[in-house]
């Protein structure tokens, strides 16, 4: 095996460019569907704690549905599958302004959205059921209950489980590049494609990966630090 | 919505592309099952590598495991598509590349599972082993592990059922899985919709079959889960 490394593709020229690019472009789709995904986990998590059964099969319905497809199937579905039913004006909007990136957005918030929910729901399900009781005799409303005491007290409960299903969003982006977009993983290729230095590619993506990974872990510890409540944390259900 | 479509097609995405039976060197299950069945004896020999007491042992399987969770999986398999012909000298088919990249992949995370799995058996349990006389690798192995896997169990199947799915990542490098069969069939008749909401059916079947299989399972070793 004689293999030549040259590392220094990795900064001269354009593919110094191409990974920052890559890096952005990572970042944005992984911060709106991480947005996406919250917002979605949030709801569908609320719902499949509801008192009411309709309510609940709702919530249980969207996320069996959406956790037991692959991300990748999804990918095509939203890319290739939804946007010709769109209606005209979506659809030239979608052309100019990147199909594939927002479909890897709606995706990838679909997915994890369902995931999210779960974390979500374990979060609820640790609080006691004395604060639901309390909250409702007070005079606030089923929805008040909710936004103004349940919500807030599960979000600060998940951070720990709720810190791996963003790593999982943020390294499942990659999957992206199957329809088109242009992120990190993407641009690894690229690199590859030009300089057929595979290793050096690969090496600098994976680093890139990993540095964003612990990075974000070390952000979600300060705020678990921050958003902890004493002797109640709900951990153990982020298995991905 | 026509869906002669998947009539027409349906021997070829259901036989070679989910099956793995036919012409193409292909198949979503042809590549799941052995990836379970290896992913899992690797997984299980780094897990007890991670509990070892040597420290030679205990950090590089600490290492493996931080390092592939820490990467995508698409990252991983392009690293084995680029780098084994380079150290091989020959490129292998795309079967054997994926594969390799799903076993020492999943190996990481079936590795924490079985870690945890055996911290969670009573410390007791090892002491009366040892007490009895048994030599730590009997301990282990009919002592520990047994009551290990049995806990371990909905955590591994989630973990199969990741597999499972992510499989269709290997239609990256070329494989015809259940995917790459679909993408196929829609080139030559431009009907995604119908196409990959079928698909999107036959593994949500699959994977839903499997949890509630699971589910089935542990009532069954342990009657007192409701």
């Amino acid at each position: 095996m004689t293999y030549r490394f040259t590392w220094n593709i990795l900064w001269s020229g354009q593919t110094a460019g191409w990974l920052l690019q890559g890096v952005i472009t990572t970042l944005e789709i992984s911060a709106i569907a991480w947005l996406l995904a919250l917002a979605l986990g949030l709801l569908s998590g609320a719902l499949r704690t509801a008192p009411a059964l309709p309510l609940r099969w709702i919530g249980a319905a969207y996320v069996e549905f959406f956790r037991n497809v692959p991300l990748l199937v999804w990918m095509f579905f939203w890319y290739f599958a939804v946007p010709p039913l769109l209606p005209q004006v979506l659809q030239d909007w979608l052309l100019e302004h990147g199909a594939e990136f927002w479909a890897g957005v709606v995706a990838l918030g679909v997915y994890h959205g369902a995931r999210f929910s779960e974390v979500i729901r374990s979060g609820i399900q640790a609080i006691p059921k004395t604060q639901f009781e309390a909250a409702l005799s007070t005079g606030l409303t089923m929805v008040q209950t909710y936004r103004l005491i349940i919500i807030p007290v599960a979000l600060r409960l998940i951070v720990p489980p709720a810190t791996n299903e963003t790593l999982n969003l943020l390294k499942n982006s990659s999957v992206a590049l199957t329809i088109g977009v242009a992120e990190l993983t993407f641009q690894t290729r690229q690199i590859e494609t030009y300089t057929a230095k595979a290793f050096e590619a690969l090496a600098a993506g994976t680093m890139i990966y990993l540095v964003l990974c612990l990075t974000i872990a070390l952000l979600m510890s300060q705020i678990e630090r921050r958003t902890a409540i004493p002797g109640m944390i709900a951990r153990g259900t982020g298995e991905s | 919505m026509d869906l002669r479509v998947i009539g027409d097609n349906f021997g070829f995405l259901i036989v070679q592309g989910f099956i793995g039976v036919g012409a193409f060197a292909g198949g979503t299950l042809r590549l799941a099952i052995p990836a379970i069945l290896l992913g899992f004896i690797l997984g299980t020999l780094i897990g007890l590598a991670r509990l070892a007491r040597s420290r030679w042992i205990h950090v590089p399987a600490a290492v493996y495991v931080e390092f592939f969770r820490g990467v995508p999986l698409v990252m991983v398999i392009f690293w084995f598509w680029f780098m084994i012909p380079t150290i091989v000298g020959k490129s292998l088919p795309e079967y054997s590349v994926a594969l390799t990249a799903f076993v020492i992949f999943e190996a990481a995370y079936l590795a924490e599972i079985v870690r945890s799995g055996i911290q969670s058996v009573a410390r007791g349990q090892g002491e009366a082993a040892i007490a009895t006389g048994l030599t730590r690798n009997q301990t282990m192995r009919l002592v520990i592990l047994p009551q290990a896997l049995r806990n371990m169990i909905p955590a591994l199947v989630t973990q199969f059922i990741v597999l499972l799915k992510d499989t269709s990542l290997a239609s990256i490098i070329g494989y015809v899985d259940l995917t790459k069969a679909a993408q196929i069939v829609n080139n030559r008749e431009i009907r995604p919709f119908e196409l990959y909401l079928f698909i999107a059916v036959v593994y949500w079947v699959s994977s839903y079959g499997m949890s509630q299989l699971a589910r089935h399972c542990e009532r069954r070793m342990n009657p007192s889960i409701p």
